[in-house]
């Protein structure tokens, strides 16, 4: 199957890749897909609490080419953005920069997730320092 | 200097030895006469070509030529042997043996035969993909017509003990099909030494022409019938008509001739290609893991599963070699290979999963190249892997809840 010039440069130059501390409670970490399914994506934002700017991302993927394309592309995105502007990010954009054919959607919706999932560990962490009664109810997810 | 890409996906096709195409030309362009015309020179001079090649073929199986049906391919032959023998049977009984990594081209028409009322049992592999004859024997009954095992995987290059099946066949009288299209070329064959009935094979699998396959049928002890699946002018002892593809024929006969006459030597070379590869390949990276059987395997087959790393997504890493993958990231399904599966590889090995298959015209140069860059792009990639990471890190990757999706 031939890949978009975009897909194949974020495959061979991808960008932001890479961990932050997951308990640090600035950086919010998500962590999709599964192993048997051939994909999994752990995506971490790191923010700025004062002014609630996602001020840089890093991505590890398990995937194909498409997949670490598109954690990479939404990497890229997340950078500056708001926690309410990146949750506006939506799958069609990735298949659209991309140039994604429709047997790699998935692999945008991975991205959107991934993206959803670290935003709301952020939220938590945000939240539980707000009512450190409920901290021990939330925990990391597994395994970061 | 190595030529891009290499070409190391042998299991899929093969490159027409230029041998084979120049003995085929003259029978697009000069000798271009029907075979089944008898009364001019041109017809003679066609089936006498196809009467040579017919010889060739039997020659590498050790059968006799009369015994060859031409075929579009091992697809049709598979087809023709299964269908054919359980309509041409049915009175007899209504159950057929196969087991479970065959080629679609077998699993598939015995599902259809399961559709029109056959019974079929698909027998499960050991760990690395051979079936025994002991099972075989387990799953007769007095129904049972036929049984089609293959002698070598496609996928995993496992041999399966066909002489152990075959002489099982012979002394229960059940029928013994075999689908050798991996095989012809690559391991001495003889189909009356091994009690084979029926043997696939194909010429684009060993340096020949696409388009173009046969049919072992024995003629004696037993002789075995077939209901054809094409109808028409009654040609190949009226079990396939349709015009005989001469030029096609010739290609298979001599891609048979070449493949007996230096088959020492070649097994000798590709096997020593691949253990080049692998050894290269796996002494280098931790946590790789050969798949199918260590030894009772086709000499240039090697499948290898690189941990977390997806296979598709490595291929991209090296698109300048041409191999397959078990993952099934190209597919709509998102199901890794049923072979992998059938062998109790882990879906996620079975991801990871990549095919070399080194053939005669692979070379050291080729091989030493490829090993570098597979290391460096599974090193790379490993690099990238949140799955590497946590193991790393000790975190058991089978003990986290996945969101299966």
């Amino acid at each position: 199957m031939p890949y978009s010039d975009k897909v194949l440069d974020h495959y061979s130059n991808p960008r932001n890749v890479g961990s932050f501390d997951a308990a640090d409670p600035s950086v919010g970490t998500g962590l999709v897909g599964a192993p048997e399914c051939g994909d999994v994506m752990k995506l971490q934002i790191k923010v700025n609490p004062a002014t609630g700017v996602i001020e840089d991302a890093k991505f590890k993927t398990f995937g194909c080419g498409s997949a670490i394309a598109s954690s990479s592309l939404a990497t890229e995105w997340l950078k500056g953005k708001t926690v309410d502007e990146a949750l506006a990010i939506k799958n069609t954009e990735i298949v659209e920069e991309l140039a994604l054919p429709p047997v790699k959607v998935h692999c945008s919706v991975l991205a959107e997730d991934a993206i959803k999932a670290a935003l709301k560990n952020y939220q938590d962490k945000q939240d539980a320092t707000d009512a450190p009664a409920e901290a021990a109810a939330k925990p990391e997810p597994a395994g970061v | 200097m190595t030529k891009m890409p290499v070409y190391m996906d042998n299991n899929a096709t093969t490159r027409t030895d230029p041998r084979v195409v120049d003995a085929m030309l003259p029978y697009f362009t000069e000798k271009y006469g029907n075979a089944a015309s008898r009364s001019h020179a041109f017809g003679w001079e066609a089936e006498e070509a196809v009467e040579t090649a017919r010889g060739q073929i039997a020659d590498i199986i050790g059968a006799s030529a009369k015994e060859v049906i031409f075929t579009s391919g091992a697809t049709e032959s598979n087809n023709l042997a299964i269908k054919g023998v359980a309509a041409m049977y049915k009175k007899r009984g209504n159950h057929v043996v196969t087991q479970a990594t065959e080629h679609k081209a077998t699993l598939d028409t015995c599902k259809r035969l399961e559709r029109d009322g056959f019974q079929v049992t698909y027998l499960p592999v050991d760990k690395f993909g051979q079936v025994h004859a002991e099972q075989v024997r387990a799953a007769l009954t007095e129904k049972t017509v036929l049984v089609s095992i293959m002698a070598a995987n496609n996928e995993i290059g496992t041999l399966q003990p066909i002489k152990d099946i075959g002489r099982l066949c012979k002394e229960k009288g059940v029928l013994f099909h075999t689908d050798a299209v991996q095989t012809v070329g690559k391991v001495p064959l003889d189909v009356n030494e091994m009690g084979i009935d029926l043997l696939s094979l194909s010429a684009h699998k060993i340096y020949g022409p696409k388009g173009i396959g046969a049919l072992y049928v024995r003629k004696k002890d037993p002789r075995v019938r077939l209901e054809p699946q094409i109808d028409g002018g009654g040609h190949e002892r009226g079990m396939r008509s349709g015009t005989l593809p001469v030029p096609l024929i010739v290609g298979l006969g001599t891609a048979c001739e070449i493949a007996k006459r230096e088959m020492p030597e070649e097994v000798k070379k590709t096997f020593a290609l691949r253990e080049r590869l692998r050894e290269g390949i796996m002494s280098k990276l931790p946590e790789t893991y050969l798949n199918g059987h260590p030894t009772e395997r086709l000499p240039g087959n090697a499948n290898i599963s690189f941990a977390y790393v997806e296979g598709e997504g490595l291929m991209m890493g090296i698109k300048d070699v041409a191999v397959s993958s078990g993952s099934a990231c190209t597919s709509a399904s998102l199901e890794p290979s049923y072979v992998l599966r059938a062998l109790g590889v882990g879906d996620e090995l079975a991801h990871s999963s990549i095919r070399f298959g080194l053939g005669r015209f692979n070379t050291e140069a080729e091989v030493d190249f490829v090993v570098e860059l597979v290391v460096r792009e599974v090193t790379r990639l490993r690099e990238m892997s949140p799955l590497y990471e946590m193991v790393q890190a000790g975190i058991d990757i089978k003990k986290i809840e996945w969101a299966h999706h």
